[in-house]
């Protein structure tokens, strides 16, 4: 067996292929749900009225969205420059910390000032903690996939030695949770009474501005240079370490603003659950948007609905939630392989 | 002595994960595929299965995640750590979705009949090191025979020779009549294998039942060894031998400073030590050359 190119794959291909993939995910979705006991189409349904059938559920969805359009377009700049940041997690986790930090009182600046200067600082710190990582890569050749993956346990065991002492809410009795941000430092709803917050629409400008700076800078020419064949972009004189680190810095920035959404935007404060796995969700995001920035806005969606349809379908059929969860991998793996094979066909011989 | 316990399943995981790498494969479903191993050997000995039916489940299932991610990245060749990612996502996700439906409403896991420490006459007797390294269950004697028998196998059969080959020089093998394909998803899957009985320690060598995240970053912090390791199994047995007895060490320190250091400074130091040791060994680390290139036949 062996894989031939395709020179030109026809349109059926291009269309078809994809859409295979999908029905697979959902076939091995219907086996999960045969196996708990129930029926697959009813709760198919479940899963879609949950996601997009009201008014609530499609407020939800895109509430969940925001975080991950932000985690996946940070993967998708990283992916892109072939730089493998793993550790989107912590760099989410710190972006929040900065909020805290900086949105508890501790300036006395006006609300105008404050939400830029908090905004900017989540960015920088989440920049700054895959710049570790990348300029161990650049300066002693260390792999970045096991070091962003490891720091995201140690984030995580700071945030909480953070919630545990210095950022404590003296209020939460005992509870590891941070005061919350002060009204100045927060970001407002997008519809009163609503959880929908400024945050997708930051969200949404963010994947506007990453596209422009992969498509249209000399930047992202260099980032996907780089990414392309770095020794080819070595010989062309691009500085291949300049940009792994500028990128990471956009990538990890990227990945500051969904902690700093999610603080100034939904929560408030700061919890060890802010976020369960957007960091790593946000690598299936980006990989189903073939790391196109405007595609990660519809893959950010897509997936958040899988979750948030999950979650009603779970409350009313007891299928258990983390099916959202093996459907999002399952969707992962059969595109990246039916992506294959739009660009090659099996020959037996 | 905690360390040998402690260095148990990153033993088995390591030897795993340096199997597929030197045949060319990086395999980052490795966390997913031990929780896969930790939930399959419980749920066996829980449902009424022998201990050792248990291993066998845990192998079994571990083989077929191994397998998939083999047929990915082998023959269709795709992103090695994509597929990973996506391969820890499945098996993770595929296991709590399994846990669940095997018990709904349980907040305390069950805890089963594990494994029991099996002393050695005489030897367990030598002081100091006798209870250290012959009063362990049999799990902890198995993990050092896969070690010496990875080792053996990759150096001194023909198999290993070429499977080492498959990870350098793909193209020499082909030239051989030998199927690049063939080995390196044979070491995928052989070594998946292994992680997976690495998780099923946690579950039944070590904490006696299952519980969410319980492997805890232990299959990034076996990649960390492969390469601190330098892809040499006696080195990184010494490096997970190492690792442990430094997490041994933590534990203890915690207990000493007992609340004026905040446990969590301890807690991290495993893993900055992971990366410290990935920082001083890459320079001189050789990795196979081949890895992480998928080989096609007549491609150059």
């Amino acid at each position: 067996m062996r894989l031939e190119p395709i020179a030109t794959p026809g349109p059926l291909r291009l269309v078809a292929l994809p859409l295979a993939a999908l029905a697979l995910t959902l076939v091995v979705a219907a086996g999960l749900v045969l196996a708990a006991g129930a029926a697959p189409l009813p709760v198919f349904g479940l899963i879609v009225t949950g996601a997009a059938g009201s008014e609530f559920a499609i407020v939800e969805t895109l509430t969940r969205a925001t975080p991950l359009i932000f985690t996946g377009l940070a993967v998708a700049v990283a992916f892109r420059a072939r730089l493998w940041n793993i550790g989107a997690e912590a760099q989410l986790y710190i972006g929040a910390v900065t909020a805290v930090v900086l949105g508890t009182g501790a300036t006395g600046l006006p609300a105008p000032l404050l939400v830029p200067l908090v905004m900017l600082a989540a960015m920088l710190a989440g920049g700054l903690t895959l710049l570790g990582p990348a300029s161990l890569k650049t300066r002693f050749g260390v792999d970045e996939v096991v070091t962003t993956l490891l720091l995201n346990f140690i984030v995580l065991l700071f945030v909480s030695l953070l919630l545990e002492g210095p950022l404590k809410d003296p209020m939460a009795l005992g509870w590891p949770r941070s005061e919350k941000i002060e009204a100045a430092a927060a970001l407002p709803r997008l519809i009163t009474g609503k959880r929908l917050h400024w945050g997708f629409v930051i969200a949404l400008v963010s994947a506007g501005l990453v596209w422009f700076v992969l498509a249209r800078t000399v930047f992202g020419y260099e980032m996907r240079a780089v990414g392309h064949n770095a020794q080819a972009a070595r010989f062309a004189g691009i500085r291949v370490e300049r940009v792994l680190l500028k990128t990471a810095l956009l990538s990890g920035g990227l990945a500051g603003l969904a902690g700093y959404s999610e603080v100034a935007g939904l929560k408030g404060n700061l919890t060890l659950d802010l976020s369960p796995g957007y960091g790593y969700t946000g690598i299936v995001v980006a990989m189903l948007a073939l790391l196109n920035p405007l595609g990660v806005v519809v893959s950010a969606v897509f997936v958040a609905g899988i979750f948030v349809g999950a979650d009603a379908m779970s409350r009313s059929a007891g299928v258990p939630s983390y099916i959202a969860q093996v459907i999002v991998a399952t969707a992962l793996l059969s595109m990246v392989a039916a992506l294959l094979f739009t660009r090659y066909r099996i020959r037996w011989r | 002595m905690a360390a040998v316990r402690i260095a148990s399943p990153l033993i088995f995981a390591t030897m795993g994960e340096l199997i597929c790498e030197r045949a060319g494969v990086l395999n980052l479903g490795i966390e997913g595929i031990m929780t896969v191993g930790a939930f399959a050997g419980w749920v066996t000995v829980w449902l009424g299965g022998g201990l050792w039916l248990g291993v066998g489940v845990a192998l079994l299932a571990g083989m077929a995640m191994g397998l998939l991610h083999g047929l990915l990245t082998v023959p269709l060749g795709l992103s090695q750590h994509v597929t990973g990612i996506g391969i820890t996502l499945l098996a993770t996700s595929l296991t709590y979705y399994t846990y669940r439906l095997a018990l709904p409403q349980v907040t305390s896991p069950p805890k089963i009949e594990a494994f029991r420490p099996l002393e050695i006459p005489v030897l367990s007797d030598i002081p100091l090191l006798g209870p250290a390294l012959f009063a362990q269950t049999p799990l902890t004697y198995l993990a050092f025979a896969c070690a010496g028998l990875t080792a053996f196998v990759l150096w001194r059969t023909n198999l290993g020779v070429a499977l080492r080959a498959a990870g350098e020089n793909p193209a020499a093998v082909e030239a051989q009549g030998l199927s690049v394909t063939g080995l390196r998803l044979g070491a995928v899957v052989v070594g998946s294998g292994l992680m997976a009985v690495g998780g099923a320690f946690l579950t039944m060598s070590a904490f006696n039942s299952f519980f969410f995240e319980m492997i805890n970053g232990r299959g990034w912090v076996c990649i960390a060894l492969v390469v601190f390791g330098g892809w040499k199994p006696g080195k990184a047995l010494i490096g997970a031998l190492l690792f442990a007895a430094f997490d041994a060490f933590q534990v203890r320190l915690q207990q000493v400073t007992g609340g004026v250091v905040p446990y969590q400074v301890f807690l991290m130091l495993p893993y900055a030590l992971s990366i410290l040791a990935l920082v001083v060994m890459s320079r001189r680390a050789a990795a196979p050359r081949a890895l992480m290139v998928p080989y096609r036949a007549g491609e150059r």
